[in-house]
């Protein structure tokens, strides 16, 4: 073969949906001199693309996958592959009833078209559709079906014709070689190619890719079950491959879809069935192809029954074709997208679906060409596992224990079951011994809530409305309102051991800190620094504190959920030479928090060290001797009362605790969950969180964290910062309180924060000049101001404090006023309890 | 009529098999399962006589107990009872499993107090292919039989089998109880329907042990034979393949 390769800028491996999506959008932002490469034939090489159902839902609770499915569907509409059915979602129980109303808020959120419809209704968009078995339904009129293979081939004539891309089908990567840690080059069955890039888009098989050069996608193959029933002379007289709504079954976990003459009826509801990425069979093996295995037919059969209830005609067709196809399935059921920490250049896109295939492909291409995709990536960054999350056992039994949630009712604070207690603190006696209820926390097992703090409710019991709502009830208990006002009235002490911590040391410490973070960080040994790090666009990419521990020793302090992802951004930018250090010593760390109006008088009980506020102010840190424990506290507060964050080793935490928790016995000390942490306290504060207000997509002067000056030094992102600075932001960061629990039709909820729309009185969705739409990034009680608060971004036109608008939750609308515009605190705003 | 068919749970045909590191085997993690394509016929065959004059169709399987996914799939098509002989031996040679399904023939026949009229079997199995089991049995019977049957009408008393050869059709009448051995494109087997699988789930397995023959045949190892491939010629591309692909339209007298 010698016009077969020996060098290329990047390798793109994979020619599914995924691979070929990405060599086009490598090729739109100018990338030249890519191969593609395939171990199967064209136009479809065998893997999971070639047995899709190919519909698109495109509403999802979740933001980044419902942008991602839109701007799919766009793309597949351009390249005139798509053909728009609709979608219906029926409800069998009334449970499901109360999920399609979110569906219906979803739909709302992202400018979806879609409607409740009623029995009759349904029967008239699916005639054959036994409407006697079902609730209701939730129709969605722009679902679509699309050709994937056919888009797949336009995708890489795209590139072809633009001179970028070389295509090479039938060839299989033996190995993919690594110098210092960098891509240098792929191995295949018809030569090596060097090269400086390479993109693992191999959907099932892309573990097996990765481990040749020595990284990790975690994702493992599973079944999803899918026969084709037919002939159906219903289906045929409509001459077309699709001609009815797809329908969801959501409450059997089945759908059906019409293709042409036939009816396809696919599950989720079998038992979860996994391959290894190494035994699936070549294409020589299979009967089929590689990623149609043999159905097995005990696992389907219940579904039939229901689905022949719901739809009797297909009773008398014949099961003409079944497989277990294959899919990827992943750890958390989102995508694996962007650089593997473990070896730079080299990039994944897998565990992508039809539906966003093509809207992930030009995610990752922004991403590899200007340092960060449009669509804020945090959910499907594959740096987003800690280790022991990439190990086979935690991907099956976390991929087993979702699979049935596919068409599940999740609830938004739903907390796994499976591989719990992996990561717990030394506390985790102590805190399992004051009944903590624990959430988890970058997989650490971390307090929520204590049930020992039930008593609580009678002191405080009359200041915490009800929650008629079981769904509003649901992973919640009001004692985290009760702990909140006891931090408020006494103290509290809190278990912060998921804290990500990383040393940052070496002669060029600073000037790396300097270059990573927009606030400065050359300000005096025993400083505690605020932050945020931002994408080279200027949008969040994080926010951390950070303590000069030395003229070259910088700590940084994340949190649990982005510690991953915050390490691999820090080990990214690390220069070549040896000047700067990068260590993880998150678990060499614990961390009590202390806070309430009680905290000094509890500190100062088992310290000889000056704690008053004039020798330890607000904003700084010193290292101290606890009882014999050895210490740093560092006074912070990010609930918004005086006290501190006291570190110490992971060994001594469990005395530390125990010196902390007999001190303040008298001062009515009590233990509290990041209930009040991560929410109540946090909202009181208007106190931004990543992954929920901070997003890439917004700067910090929309968020309302700009400082007043801009340090002199260079940093990641400043040049948009700047630009950011001098223009009117779009949008702002607002503090919104709910105006009544009871909704406009009469129904008391506590909506929860999960991209509820923020409404006119008129009920529009509002969108900011940059296309963003003003949705709740958080939500949660206020105890302290006896109210409940959002925290949402609006347009300076909306953003008027005192203004009335509306929120949507569960498809009902409750009345909100803009409290406070921008970052000043709603409780305590000049911080005089945390500040003296 | 009663027909009784026998079938045979062998791999479903289109995939390379892989032998099991010790050859004694195949390796079947990764296999779909199937009714031997000529029985899968002789189940249409049946289930289309019956539908047609009316009687029962009995389908009788020797295999592991997995072989019951085949029981049920014949069910599913229209099968009316089932009979598993379950057996965890793997090496059934022709004239043990011949032996094993008279003896089974014989206590049904028993048991039911009437012959089957016709006993069918496929030509030969898509795994083995020993093309042995259905003669011996039939002898063993004492029964008619022919092979090779693409055709089959009942006539009363007896029934017309087809055979396809090369300048015709050859055509015997056999007086019942008789045997046949069929041979795919007798018919176009249809597939199960919904509500034949769900008949198919519930549906009693009557199971017999089988009676162990001894033949003296034993397995040694399996072997992959070697493939046969084919070759695939590149006669150019655009244009220029144009004069090759001439030269072969002429050499075959296409043009």
């Amino acid at each position: 073969m010698s016009d077969f390769p020996s060098s290329a800028h990047v390798v793109v491996i994979g020619a599914g949906i995924v691979g070929n999506s990405v060599v086009k959008h490598l090729a739109a932002h100018g990338w030249r001199d890519i191969v593609q490469l395939d171990k199967g034939p064209l136009p479809n090489p065998g893997g999971s693309t070639g047995h899709a159902s190919n519909f698109i839902y495109p509403v999802d609770h979740n933001k980044e996958m419902a942008h991602l499915t839109l701007d799919s569907q766009v793309q597949y509409e351009e390249m005139g592959v798509s053909v728009t059915s609709g979608g219906l979602e029926v409800a069998r129980t009334e449970a499901r009833m109360h999920e399609l109303n979110r569906r219906m808020t979803s739909a709302k959120s992202w400018g979806i078209d879609s409607r409740l419809v009623t029995r009759e209704e349904i029967e008239e968009l699916v005639p054959f559709l036994d409407v006697n078995v079902v609730l209701g339904g939730w129709f969605s009129p722009t679902v679509s079906v699309v050709d994937s293979l056919r888009a797949g081939t336009l995708m890489r004539e795209y590139a072809l014709d633009l001179g970028a891309l070389s295509v090479h089908p039938v060839t299989e990567v033996l190995d993919i070689e690594t110098d210092r840690g960098r891509i240098s080059a792929v191995v295949t069955n018809k030569g090596r190619i060097a090269c400086e890039y390479v993109v693992i888009a191999c959907g099932v098989w892309s573990p097996r890719l990765a481990r040749m050069a020595g990284a990790s996608i975690p994702l493992t193959p599973a079944v999803h079950q899918m026969i084709d029933v037919g002939p159906l002379e219903i289906l045929s007289a409509t001459n077309s491959e699709i001609g009815y709504p797809i329908v969801r079954d959501m409450d059997t976990f089945c759908y059906e879809r019409q293709t042409g003459g036939s009816m396809e009826v696919g599950s989720y509801a079998h038992r979860p069935i996994f391959h290894h990425p190494d035994t699936i069979p070549s294409i020589e093996e299979a009967r089929l192809s590689p990623t149609e295995l043999p159905l097995t037919m005990d696992d389907f059969d219940p579904q039939l029954e229901q689905a022949v209830e719901l739809m009797p005609f297909l009773g008398d067709a014949e099961i003409k074709y079944g497989i277990n196809g294959l899919l990827s399935l992943t750890p958390d059921a989102m995508p694996l997208v962007g650089e593997t920490p473990e070896v730079k250049n080299l990039w994944s896109c897998a565990a992508i679906w039809i539906k966003e295939g093509p809207g992930t492909g030009r995610a990752l291409a922004e991403w590899m060409t200007q340092g960060y995709p449009e669509i804020d990536p945090h959910a499907s960054d594959i740096a987003r596992f800690y280790p022991y999350m990439k190990t086979e056992r935690h991907i099956l039994d976390r991929c087993s224990e979702h699979f049935n949630k596919t068409y599940g009712i999740v609830h938004p604070r739903e907390q796994w079951d499976s591989r719990r207690n992996s990561r717990v603190s030394t506390l985790h006696a102590t805190t399992s011994a004051l009944g903590a209820v624990y959430f988890e926390a970058g997989g650490w097992e971390r307090p929520h809530w204590y049930e020992s703090n039930a008593p609580l409710l009678e002191e405080y019991g009359d200041r915490i409305p009800e929650r008629p709502h079981e769904w509003d009830r649901r992973w919640w208990s009001p004692i985290q309102n009760a702990e909140h006002l006891a931090l408020r009235d006494r103290v509290g002490m809190i278990d912060l051991t998921a804290f990500a911590i990383f040393d940052i040391t070496g002669s060029g410490a600073l000037q790396f800190v300097q270059y990573m973070t927009v606030n400065q960080v050359d300000r005096p040994v025993g400083s505690g620094i605020y932050t945020p790090l931002l994408t080279e666009e200027g949008g969040f990419r994080s926010d951390l504190t950070i303590l000069r521990m030395g003229e070259d020793h910088f700590r940084v302090i994340t949190g649990g959920f982005d510690g991953a992802r915050d390490a691999y951004w820090f080990r990214k930018w690390l220069p070549e030479s040896d000047c700067v250090t990068f260590a993880d010593i998150t678990s060499s760390i614990s961390t009590i928090g202390v806070w309430g109006p009680s905290a000094r008088r509890l500190v100062e009980r088992v310290t000889d060290d000056d704690v008053s506020h004039e020798g330890f102010p607000y904003g700084t840190w010193k290292h101290a001797t606890i009882d014999s424990i050895p210490v740093t506290m560092f006074r912070i507060s990010y609930v918004g009362d005086l006290g501190w964050e006291i570190y110490t080793s992971m060994e001594h935490a469990p005395m530390l605790w125990e010196t902390l928790w007999e001190a303040g016995q008298d001062l009515g000390v009590v233990p509290v969950g990041a209930g009040v942490y991560g929410t109540t306290g946090r909202l009181e504060k208007g106190y931004r969180l990543m992954g929920a207000e901070l997003e890439s997509e917004y700067n910090p002067v929309e968020a309302g964290l700009a400082r007043r000056l801009v340090k002199k030094a260079d940093f990641v992102g400043k040049e948009a910062y700047l630009k950011a600075r001098e223009e009117d932001p779009a949008a702002v960061c607002c503090t919104l309180s709910l105006e009544s629990y009871v909704s406009t039709s009469g129904v008391a909820r506590f909506p929860m924060g999960g991209n509820e729309p923020i409404l006119t009185q008129e009920g529009d969705r509002i969108v900011d000049r940059k296309g963003r739409v003003s949705r709740v990034t958080s939500a949660g009680a206020s105890p302290s101001l006896d109210t409940y608060l959002f925290l949402g971004y609006l347009p300076p036109e909306f953003a008027q404090e005192g203004r009335s608008l509306q929120i949507m939750y569960q498809n009902e609308s409750f009345p909100v006023k803009v409290a406070r515009v921008g970052s000043k605190p709603l409780f305590d705003p000049d911080d005089s309890r945390m500040k003296s | 009529m009663r027909i009784l068919v026998c079938v045979k749970r062998v791999p479903a045909p289109g995939a390379k098999i892989v032998l099991t590191p010790d050859a004694q085997d195949i390796d079947a993690s990764l296999l779909g399962f199937a009714i031997s394509p000529h029985e899968e016929c002789a189940v249409e065959e049946a289930v289309r006589i019956v539908e047609r004059e009316g009687g029962s169709v009995t389908v009788l399987t020797l295999g592991p107990p997995e072989a019951e996914e085949q029981l049920r799939a014949a069910v599913a098509v229209g099968a009316t009872s089932v009979v598993l002989l379950p057996s965890d031996i793997p090496d059934w040679d022709p004239v043990s499993t011949s032996a094993a399904l008279v003896s089974a023939i014989a206590r049904l026949e028993e048991e039911q107090g009437e012959p089957f009229g016709l006993v069918m079997f496929g030509n030969e199995s898509a795994d083995s292919g020993g093309f042995q089991v259905g003669i011996r049995a039939a002898r063993s019977l004492g029964r008619p039989m022919v092979t090779g049957i693409k055709g089959i009408d009942t006539e009363g008393d007896s029934i017309a089998a087809r055979r396809e050869t090369p300048s015709g059709w050859e055509l015997y009448r056999l007086p019942l109880p008789a045997v046949v051995g069929v041979k795919e494109g007798i018919n176009l087997p249809r597939y199960p329907t919904l509500k034949g699988r769900m008949a198919a789930r519930r549906a009693p397995v009557q199971t017999m042990e089988p009676v162990a023959g001894s033949s003296g045949q034993s397995k040694v190892m399996l072997m992959t034979p070697p493939d046969a491939g084919s070759a695939v010629e590149i006669l150019g591309e655009g244009p220029e393949a144009v004069p090759a692909i001439v030269d072969i339209m002429e050499s075959l007298g296409l043009v």
